[in-house]
């Protein structure tokens, strides 16, 4: 019988949305149980959150003032000490889980599943290859346990209303002092999730200025949609790195996705090929971006953009 | 500092469309265009720079893969490295076992950072950088955008999802670069003359003694479901009646 740890992924103070996604993932796994772990300074609020969440049996509290920022080389010794008990130690492919899981695999001596996208069996999992051009099945050992990191787009949230019990593990594995977190910047909005939010209206480099991308931001908050951007825009310094979508930035998988002024790099698309409905708007019709979109129009952004926010109601 | 060793990769250039063997086996890769990994030529890039501010002696530059990757090694040195290291394998190398070669030669030069791409953009796996932090017990700092050496510490902003995090580590270290942290320079004609005279070393895999370890099987091979071509309408009015139909607007 599996039995897999998730690694809550959370800011200090909440469960990110990931940690739900990755529970959905290790739940298509045949009678699998689920324990999620927390590692933080206070646990508590998070542990409280992970616990409503289905199909998780229990969620094991480790609580250090070394784990008030996740630091993987301070992490992966804690995780790699209870480890033991599963077959599987599943996390996000988010900036946190690349980051912590490659990490915890190589101190168990095993290679890592990148970016598992469905599970085929047990130790049987498909995942992208070559910005997804190519998707690969791949078998991870049945003598050892499988490290992985969940691809939070291929999979709706596990549901919640659970209350899954909440048991403490602190343990008192030696970590380094070698890594210090010095501060997090970032643009503060009031703006829904783009790694999570049901629309999303991205823009590209033919904004051609940050000044212009207002044009988005306010599409965007008449819609109730979450802003994204290319790597183009964002390179162009536009709008900042955490709105980037693409094979480098979120891979993400809103109900409606509008591309504006996008071209449509194949970076770019394995970013939203998961997209319920994809609309392109660009002035090139020859624009990679409409082979994939399920509406396009060929149309000026400038005079398009303003008439469709315009439009709306 | 003294040395700085770059982990190189050769990879399906990243301009070429890259299609799945119609039997499944595999990726085409006859005929393909290879470079070096995009973001392994901007690791160099930046290691380059630290040794011109005069905060490092040496440029190492590493690939394990084939014999043909002395290519990319080529270009590294033509970039201005001072020497190159192949660990040459017939077959593919998994993550943890490159990383251990890493160990291996970090222990046999005496290596203060190491500078590698955040992922390579064939497996998409990126998994060697932290690994090798992993199991030689010094500090990582993933997905830079802004890397300042003093003495023995590193300042590195890194870009996460949630913006850009700062973080401080004690060197020797693992550095894995981000897209944005530079833009790599051109070769020169001159450059590549000289970079035939630099010192390329080769070690078979077989002599590393490195123990692989159990690794991943790749099953099969596919092409992903291509989404189908939409509609497109002649205006604003038609693209929010097309939305409307689809219960989106």
């Amino acid at each position: 019988m599996s039995k897999i740890l998730v690694i809550a992924e959370h800011d200090g103070s909440a469960l990110n949305p990931s940690v739900a996604k990755v529970v959905a993932c290790a739940a298509t796994i045949d009678a699998a149980e689920i324990d999620v772990v927390v590692l933080a300074s206070d646990a508590g609020v998070i542990a409280q959150q992970a616990s409503q969440i289905d199909s998780v049996s229990r969620v094991l509290t480790v609580e250090r003032t070394e784990n008030s920022h996740a630091i993987s080389a301070v992490l992966a010794p804690q995780i790699v000490a209870m480890a033991g008990d599963y077959s599987h130690v599943f996390g996000p492919s988010t900036t946190f889980g690349k980051d912590l899981m490659p990490q915890i695999a190589a101190l168990l001596g095993i290679n890592q599943v990148s970016d598992i996208m469905s599970i085929e069996g047990s130790h049987t999992f498909k995942r992208p290859i070559y910005a997804g051009s190519g998707l690969l099945t791949v078998e991870a050992p049945t003598d050892a346990t499988v490290v992985g990191t969940v691809r939070i787009a291929s999979f709706a949230s596990a549901s919640s209303g659970n209350s899954a019990s909440i048991e403490n593990a602190d343990s008192s594995v030696e970590v380094p002092a070698h890594t210090r977190f010095v501060e997090l910047t970032s643009a503060k909005s009031d703006r829904p999730d783009l790694q999570t939010s049901a629309k999303v209206v991205s823009g590209g480099r033919a904004l051609a200025s940050e000044d212009n991308f207002e044009l988005i931001y306010t599409l965007a908050d008449k819609m109730g949609a979450a802003v994204g951007a290319s790597r183009a825009a964002v390179d162009a310094g536009y709008v900042p790195n955490e709105l980037q979508v693409g094979q480098t930035g979120k891979i993400i998988a809103p109900n409606l996705y509008i591309a504006i002024g996008i071209s449509g790099a194949i970076q770019h698309l394995t970013g939203i090929k998961d997209a319920g409905t994809i609309v392109a708007i660009n002035k090139d019709e020859e624009a990679p971006i409409f082979e994939v979109a399920d509406i396009g129009l060929v149309a000026d952004l400038f005079t398009a953009v303003p008439e469709l926010t315009e439009a709306l109601d | 500092m003294e040395k700085i060793l770059v982990g190189l990769k050769r990879v399906v250039d990243y301009n070429v469309r890259v299609r799945v063997k119609n039997d499944g086996s595999g990726i085409e890769t006859d005929g393909v265009k290879m470079s070096i990994n995009p973001f392994d030529e901007i690791a160099l890039e930046e290691a380059l720079r630290i040794k011109e501010r005069g905060e490092a002696s040496e440029v190492i530059v590493m690939s394990v893969g084939p014999g043909e990757a002395q290519q990319q090694l080529r270009t590294g040195l033509a970039m201005g490295a001072d020497r190159a290291i192949l660990v040459e394998s017939d077959g593919p190398v998994d993550p943890l076992s490159i990383a251990r070669i890493f160990k291996t030669i970090i222990d046999r030069d005496g290596i203060d950072l190491v500078l590698m791409g955040k992922q390579a953009i064939d497996n998409d796996n990126s998994q060697t950088p932290q690994m090798l932090a992993a199991i030689w017990g010094r500090p990582q700092a993933t997905f830079a955008s802004q890397i300042d050496t003093n003495g023995d510490k590193a300042s590195v902003i890194r870009e996460v999802d949630a913006g850009l995090e700062k973080v401080e580590i004690d060197l020797p270290a693992v550095i894995s670069v981000d897209l944005r942290l530079n833009e790599p320079r051109y070769v020169k004609l001159p450059d590549i003359m000289k970079a035939k005279k630099k010192p390329l070393e080769q070690i078979a895999l077989s002599d590393m003694g490195v123990d692989t370890g159990p690794t991943i099987r790749e099953l099969t091979f596919e092409p992903p479901v291509e989404r189908a071509r939409g509609v497109i309408v002649d205006d604003v009015a038609g693209l929010i009646a097309a939305l409307k139909d689809k219960g989106l607007a």
